[in-house]
């Protein structure tokens, strides 16, 4: 996986524009100065699914109530519940030139996000593939936070998952994961596949955003 | 009981039991519930469980407490947390009890909460967490206390402290390591061996995390470095999924067969942790049980630790940096004085990028309440670097308070001779671990010969003995007075090292810089000095690592005394290669750190005016420009006339979406480098630059992001407002306090989420009602125009330039309208 530079301007709120060579160097060496420090972490477990009446979800080992998450689960029969992290490493250096080096450290906060996503892919490759093999597709993420499900399921997912144990993901008082770079989500299991035309960036209805994923 | 158990690991292995959820899962407990309620609800099955084990042949019961903490059992919620400890502790002695053997440990796991710096929880409150448990368990009956599954030294820290603060029963602690003998935090084996055993505790080792196969390379590694009896209690093997289930790599014979092998590296408690059953404990018990009892030997190494590794203290020379001290430093002091943090902080990294191992930390002013200062000070240095800290302070709470809030095992500076001294310090070293500096010097002053200095070191090592602390915990310090008084002081003191060295088989420290005390250019008595006293066996030597000079002493001295394998460091800072940068200003022999250097930097251009450098974000030709400028014109002229109109035009281009925050801030940070030159020179001449008042900011309660108040922050200052920053996480009152007491016209609140939107508008509320002359900004990434005046603030900033127009339209009213005051209008 090599620097995703691109994503990490868009993250910058470059959009259409061209980023000036000192900033293009700023945001490389801040990906050569990232990988060197992040301990990348994943894990996942699956569980059954039963969806109830009113967007109502069982998941096998919590509740959820969410018309959103419930329309991306559609005929799905198990979930995978999945985390990811880039560790606390990834935030102490983002810490560190919070204090000492600004420009630093926004550039590192936007490679932090970018590398996240791109470590998430892969391993949501990695679990795609092996469920292909027992005639399985697997639906796009879905986190909580997206749409209306709600961050509240975030202390029942991450311990299900036993997180804090396994790849040390914590919740603060504010429901805030801590490392910062995590990401939690739900992953419908299902016999049948469905072309999934919009995910991620693209699926939210937020128009106006300037980190908006333009399409060249 | 208590005694026991360290009695019986002296004569035999001694074996721990197995895991618990899985066979609570067997038995019907479901996804989602709390194991620990079973206690309550279904004690037959936890006492069976136990004696499971007990028959299966182990000494030791874990109670099913590992989560019990008011965390997760909050007071007046469906459990009480007395009554589960309680009873946990009594179903697994009621077990003991009918076997007629059997130790009760009482389990504490982690909080489930990351400490601060990384998440929210307060190590002070993490200690409260724990001496809660430790108490009601210990009056239960436990016989032992076993910290375990911890992940984050700090944290392991905490429960140790709490056991020992309630109890007297045995303390045993593992810890989980990842397969590169990493915890999640990022601490390694050596620096948990020195935390732990700094800290006291009878037994220590491994748990969880891997299975046994995997967990021989760590034990390997970690009997090196051990001297208290050895746990391994691993998993049954590595986990992985199947249909939804979790599976592991290996079976109960497999896994007593690894533990065998383990058990003759020289492991002395063993047992099993998740999916271990008692089947695994049988299997392990019966090849074990005859094994002969090797216990670790004392390993006498001198060695301190930070959050991430191992500092020892040798034969190849350790860097102590001294720049962290406000003798003689006005800036510094006027630093402490203002709570600027990042001053200290830039002092602490641009000695690591130079090369110290180890940072000494002096806060002590007159004026300041140093235990407060000392203690923040030590949170925010070990919040940015890595690097062991040396508590350098002769106020006693001060110490302490450091002491108890290190992520680590520190260096502390200083005990000596006097009974006084030894009474104070000691029982701190006891009590929290530590290297400690010896200084041979007593009630009768500092004797002026090296017999009467090993003397003082005799006795310095006779008294901390009788206190529990080993001759490896002490540096002596054989002193060195100012060569320019007494001319045999440099003599005296070499010799007072090889002594130390050849007849007290101690270890030694020194300040160096001392020695040139009243001379000129004193670098040059400094050098020469250092690698005398390196070659008279110097162990670690408090310098200044910004001093070339030294530095080179420091790596010419390890070439030639066969401490540099192929010269390899020395070729590789004196090799010629182009110095790496760093945060410091012109890095050189930066010890192989990862360069910064500038972006950019066009090598092949011309003269660029200071205007553009700041323009452009080119730092150092900032620096550099300012400089050249400074002959030819003004402070002020050049302020007004050259960076401030810059700053305007990037200000400009941002607002109107050409230029973009990367690059606004590396100009914010172009015209601070300038700004910095300016304000040397001003301070000379005697010069001011008129501060634009006083601004708060802060990011609310709730809320640990920072981010987008540090942009806004470094904006601000640009423009002259003198920034205080509270920091992240700010409750409303301190934030209405100080709008109080510094008559603050304008403050700034962040927050990134909407959870913690809730929270500014309380504090708005509150300035309204305790301080209604202020105006509140508001920014971050939830929040808009609507919804900021749905909160009662008087202006949404959007962005950081935001701010700044918003804060110069305020402050042009603020002192329109101080103006009218002085009038009498």
């Amino acid at each position: 996986m090599g620097a995703n530079i691109e994503e990490t301007i868009r993250y910058l709120g470059y959009g259409r524009h061209q980023a000036d060579e000192q900033t293009l160097e700023l945001v490389r060496s801040c990906w050569e100065e990232l990988e060197g420090a992040a301990v990348k972490r994943s894990c996942f477990r699956e569980y059954p699914l039963r969806c109830l009446d009113g967007g109502k979800l069982d998941l096998g080992c919590f509740r959820a109530s969410s018309r959103d998450l419930s329309k991306n689960l559609r005929d799905c029969q198990a979930v995978i519940l999945f985390a990811a992290t880039l560790g606390v490493q990834a935030d102490s250096l983002i810490r560190k030139y919070t204090r000492l080096q600004m420009s630093r450290a926004v550039v590192l906060q936007a490679a932090a996000a970018a590398m996240l996503e791109d470590y998430c892919d892969q391993v949501n490759g990695e679990i795609r593939q092996e469920y292909g093999k027992k005639g399985l597709y697997l639906r796009p993420r879905f986190s909580p936070g997206y749409g209306d499900f709600s961050l509240e399921c975030q202390p029942a997912l991450l311990g299900a998952l036993e997180a804090a144990k396994r790849i040390g993901i914590t919740l603060t008082d504010a429901f805030l994961m801590a490392p910062s770079k995590s990401v939690t989500a739900v992953i419908g299991v299902s016999h049948v596949e469905r072309a999934c035309a919009i995910k991620g960036c693209e699926a939210c209805p937020k128009r106006d955003c300037v980190y908006r994923r333009v399409s060249l | 009981m208590g005694a026991g158990i360290m009695e019986e690991i002296r004569k035999r292995k001694v074996f721990f039991d197995g895991g618990m959820g899985s066979l609570l899962q067997a038995k019907g407990l479901k996804a989602g519930e709390l194991p620990e309620t079973w206690n309550l609800l279904r004690p037959e099955i936890i006492k069976e469980i136990h004696r499971d084990y007990l028959e299966a042949g182990c000494d030791i019961l874990t109670t099913n407490t590992f989560g019990a903490n008011r965390l997760k059992y909050p007071a007046g919620g469906a459990f009480s947390l007395e009554d589960m400890i309680n009873t946990a502790v009594a179903n697994a002695k009621e077990a003991a009890e009918s076997a007629g053997r059997g130790f009760v440990a009482l389990d504490l796991g982690p909080t489930g909460k990351l400490l601060k710096p990384l998440g929210d929880l307060d190590f002070d409150d993490a200690v409260e967490i724990y001496k809660e448990v430790a108490e009601a368990g210990s009056r239960a009956g436990a016989d032992l206390v076993l910290v375990e599954t911890m992940s984050d030294g700090y944290e392991a820290k905490a429960a140790v402290l709490a056991a020992k603060e309630t109890c007297s029963l045995p303390v045993f602690a593992t810890v989980t390591f990842d397969q590169n003998g990493k915890l999640l935090t990022g601490g390694n084996v050596e620096s948990t061996v020195a935390l732990l055993e700094g800290l006291g505790v009878d037994a220590l080792g491994i748990n969880c995390g891997l299975g046994p196969v995997q967990m021989k390379k760590i034990l390997e590694e970690l009997l090196r470095y051990v001297s208290v009896p050895v746990i391994v209690n691993p998993n049954a093997g590595l986990p992985r999924n199947q249909n939804g289930q979790t599976v592991y790599d290996i079976d109960a014979d497999q896994f007593a067969a690894v533990m065998e092998d383990m058990a003759d590296m020289g492991a002395n408690v063993l047992g099993g942790c998740c999916g271990t059953t008692p089947g695994h404990i049988r299997k392990l018990v019966g090849r074990c049980r005859d094994k002969v009892q090797t216990l670790p030997e004392k390993k006498n190494r001198t060695v301190i630790s930070s959050y991430t590794h191992g500092v020892a203290i040798g034969r190849d020379p350790v860097i102590i940096g001294e720049r962290i001290n406000p003798t003689g430093k006005s800036r510094f002091k006027q630093a402490l004085r203002d709570h600027n943090m990042e001053y200290i902080l830039q002092e602490g990294v641009t000695q690591q990028d130079h090369g110290a191992h180890v940072l000494d930390v002096n806060v002590g002013l007159p004026e300041i309440d140093e235990p407060r200062m000392m203690e923040e000070v030590v949170k925010e240095l070990q919040s940015v670097i890595d690097l062991p800290l040396q508590i350098d302070t002769s106020d006693i709470n001060a110490m302490e308070r450091a002491m108890r809030v290190y992520n680590g095992k520190p260096l502390i500076n200083s005990v000596n001779g006097k009974e006084e001294s030894m009474r104070a310090v000691f029982p701190l070293v006891k009590r929290y671990g530590g290297v400690v500096v010896a200084l041979t010097l007593d009630e009768g002053g500092i004797p002026e010969t090296a017999e009467g200095r090993i003397r003082i070191a005799r006795k310095i090592y006779a008294t901390a003995a009788l206190y529990g602390i080993g001759k490896e915990d002490i540096l002596i310090d054989g002193l060195c007075l100012t060569v320019s008084s007494d001319s045999k002081g440099a003599l005296t003191t070499l010799e007072t090292l090889r002594k130390v060295r050849d007849e007290l088989g101690g270890k030694t420290i020194l300040g160096v810089s001392n020695i040139s005390f009243g001379l000129p250019r004193r670098e040059l008595i400094n050098g020469a000095f250092f690698t005398m006293a390196m070659a008279s066996g110097l162990n670690a030597a408090i310098i200044n690592p910004n001093s070339q000079v030294m530095m080179q002493a420091y790596y010419t001295f390890r070439a030639l005394a066969d401490l540099d394998g192929q010269c390899g460091d020395y070729i590789r800072i004196y090799g010629g290669r182009p110095p790496a940068g760093g945060l410091g200003p012109g890095s050189w022999g930066s010890g192989g750190r990862r360069g910064q250097a500038e972006s950019g930097r066009p090598s092949s251009q011309g003269e660029m005016s200071l205007g553009d450098c700041i323009c452009r974000g080119l730092k150092e030709r900032a620096h550099e420009a300012v400089g050249a400028l400074l002959g030819e014109r003004g402070a002020l002229d050049i302020i007004n006339g050259e960076m401030i109109p810059a700053l305007d035009v990037v200000g400009k281009g941002f607002e109107q979406g050409t230029v973009f925050l990367p690059q606004l801030l590396m100009s914010a940070e172009a015209a601070k480098a300038a700004f910095e030159v300016i304000k040397d020179r001003m301070a000379q001449s005697g010069e001011s630059r008129e501060k634009k008042g006083i601004i708060i900011l802060a990011t609310v309660k709730g809320d640990i992001h920072d981010i987008g108040k540090n942009i806004v922050k470094v904006l601000l200052e640009n423009y002259s407002y003198q920034v205080v920053d509270l920091g992240k996480d700010v409750a409303p009152g301190v934030i209405v306090d100080e709008a109080i007491e510094r008559r603050a016209p304008l403050v700034g609140l962040s927050a990134l989420m909407t959870t913690t939107v809730p929270s500014m508008e309380e504090t708005i509320a509150r300035l309204r009602e305790r301080a209604p002359w202020v105006k509140v900004m508001v920014g971050g990434a939830v929040l808009t125009e609507d919804y900021a005046k749905t909160i009662g603030a008087d202006c949404y900033c959007r962005d950081a330039m935001a701010s700044v127009n918003y804060a110069e339209s305020v402050m042009a009213r603020h002192e329109r309208g101080a103006e009218a005051d002085e009038m009498g209008v």
